[in-house]
């Protein structure tokens, strides 16, 4: 909902501290995804992804959440799809282009990077999407990674 | 400029050390001149004469000339396709690809086309959405952004491969560029952004229309601060510069083309002239040579929208070439033909 997700990137802060306690709790629980199967969990994971996502940020599940790197502010809402920016075409009032009733979506998401830690995170270039990953959990995904990452440098994981 | 390696047209200069690509622009921005480009607005036509004739308008005035990607998301003749021609008799081009219409098979594609038919300049620009054009009910694809566009391009050109990781027998030699718009918001973010572009591959820049010096002087300012100007990675930047025909249409362009900011003051300058179309050449002249002055700026980009006629007029009454010819079509060959009646 536009609304909610405005707020949402008022307080960016407060999410990116959440964001950051949720992520090693849920990387913390590689074994039991791994004992149920990824495979598995995928679809239930999905759609709580999905449900919480979607109300907060108007999440699309792009399947690689950049929100960390983007203020809060889901670049999958702009009309061009943009990932690293907002285009040329922003209005005087800071509103799309394309929906002109709609607040420019990386001009909220400079505004919410302002107040996170990371915020410096919106100036590093993001990759060309993978549309193959499209409605798939972004949070397995992460916690796969960090868990591999783990397993690489301890050696375990056999 | 003249270069004593002008080769036969169709075929590309040599490479220059530090240099990626074999075109003119290139050349006269790493040698320090004030660099002109325009834009040919492509035919709604199959005739190639046409073509040539809208870059003869040009002829001695320009660097290199843009050749439009679907502006507006209008449709044209191709950018390629306008390119291709422009190639076979020698011009220097510049050939825009907007992620609006194609995918990223479609646009790795075009970019080893675009370079085997001659075109040594290639503009990565997101595009405009298909609402602003004549066919809003198309499907916009937006497959990758300027940003992945320009990263993908620099990977072609420099590891010579696709994205996919496959190899290029032959990379394409291509000068890189992309566009920014220091006079739309947020202000604060734009040389930021620019930084990012550049990181992309971004070499050259040329801006939207300019209007507001005080905002660009700001912009440039703070992208000297960040350090983009220097080094063997530094970038270009070419102001985007036009001539409005009257108050009425500034008033209109403001408020219906995306991300074109003028001034009031402006506009006011316009209204209050008793040859409109006059005055809007003259404030055009005024703004080259204000923005020539701005320290980083290294060139202007003339886009006269059905004013193309005068951009030689303004150019030449600017003097920002310095006495400088760019290479057009028998430039050299007149004299030679000149001397032999004599």
């Amino acid at each position: 909902m536009y609304s909610v997700r405005r707020w949402v990137v008022r307080h960016s802060r407060v999410f990116e501290f959440i964001y950051n306690v949720f992520e090693p709790v849920i990387a913390r629980l590689d074994p039991v995804w791994r004992g149920i199967g990824y495979a598995r969990v995928e679809g239930p994971v999905t759609a709580v992804e999905r449900a919480v996502k979607g109300f907060l940020f108007d999440c699309k599940m792009c399947g690689q959440c950049a929100l960390s790197s983007t203020g809060m502010s889901c670049p999958m809402n702009c009309p061009k799809n943009l990932r690293n920016g907002p285009c040329g075409g922003v209005r005087a009032n800071g509103h799309c282009e394309v929906k002109p009733d709609m607040k420019c979506v990386w001009a909220e998401a400079w505004a919410g990077s302002q107040h996170m830690k990371g915020g410096k995170k919106i100036h590093i270039v993001q990759k060309a999407i993978d549309f193959r990953l499209r409605d798939t959990s972004s949070w397995l995904r992460v916690v796969r990674q960090i868990a591999e990452q783990r397993a690489a440098v301890h050696g375990d994981h056999k | 400029m003249r270069f004593d390696d002008e080769p036969v047209p169709g075929y590309s200069l040599p490479i220059l050390p530090g240099h990626v690509s074999p075109g003119r622009l290139e050349r006269v921005l790493r040698a320090g001149k004030f660099a002109v480009t325009s834009e040919i607005d492509p035919p709604d036509s199959a005739d190639a004469g046409e073509v040539l004739k809208r870059a003869a308008i040009f002829d001695g005035y320009v660097d290199a000339i843009n050749a439009t990607d679907g502006s507006g998301a209008n449709c044209h003749m191709s950018s390629v396709g306008v390119c291709s021609l422009l190639t076979r008799i020698g011009y220097a081009c510049v050939l825009q690809i907007s992620c609006r219409d194609r995918n990223r098979i479609a646009i790795q594609g075009e970019i080893l086309g675009g370079a085997a038919m001659g075109a040594c300049n290639i503009l990565c620009l997101t595009g405009d959405g298909v609402q602003a054009g004549d066919h809003p009910q198309a499907k916009p694809v937006f497959d990758l952004d300027s940003m992945s566009l320009l990263e993908i391009a620099r990977a072609m050109r420099d590891e010579g491969r696709f994205q996919s990781g496959r190899k290029l027998a032959l990379p394409p030699r291509v000068f890189l560029g992309a566009a920014e718009n220091p006079f739309a918001p947020p202000f604060d973010w734009r040389p930021h952004r620019l930084a990012k572009k550049v990181a992309a591959g971004a070499q050259f820049i040329q801006t939207q229309y300019c209007y507001d010096v005080p905002r660009l002087r700001a912009f440039m300012a703070q992208v000297r601060d960040l350090g983009l100007l220097e080094g063997p990675n530094r970038v270009f930047i070419m102001v985007g510069v036009g001539p409005l025909a009257s108050a009425k249409s500034a008033t209109w362009i403001r408020e219906h083309v995306p991300g074109v900011h003028i001034p009031d003051s402006v506009i006011k300058r316009l209204a209050g002239a008793e040859k409109q179309k006059t005055e809007g050449k003259k404030l055009c002249v005024d703004l080259i040579q204000e923005i020539r002055e701005i320290q980083g700026v290294s060139g202007a980009h003339v886009m006269a929208y059905r004013q193309e006629e005068a951009v030689a007029e303004i150019i030449e009454t600017s003097g920002v070439l310095e006495g400088r010819v760019p290479w057009y079509p028998g430039r050299d060959t007149q004299p030679e033909k000149q001397r032999m009646e004599a």
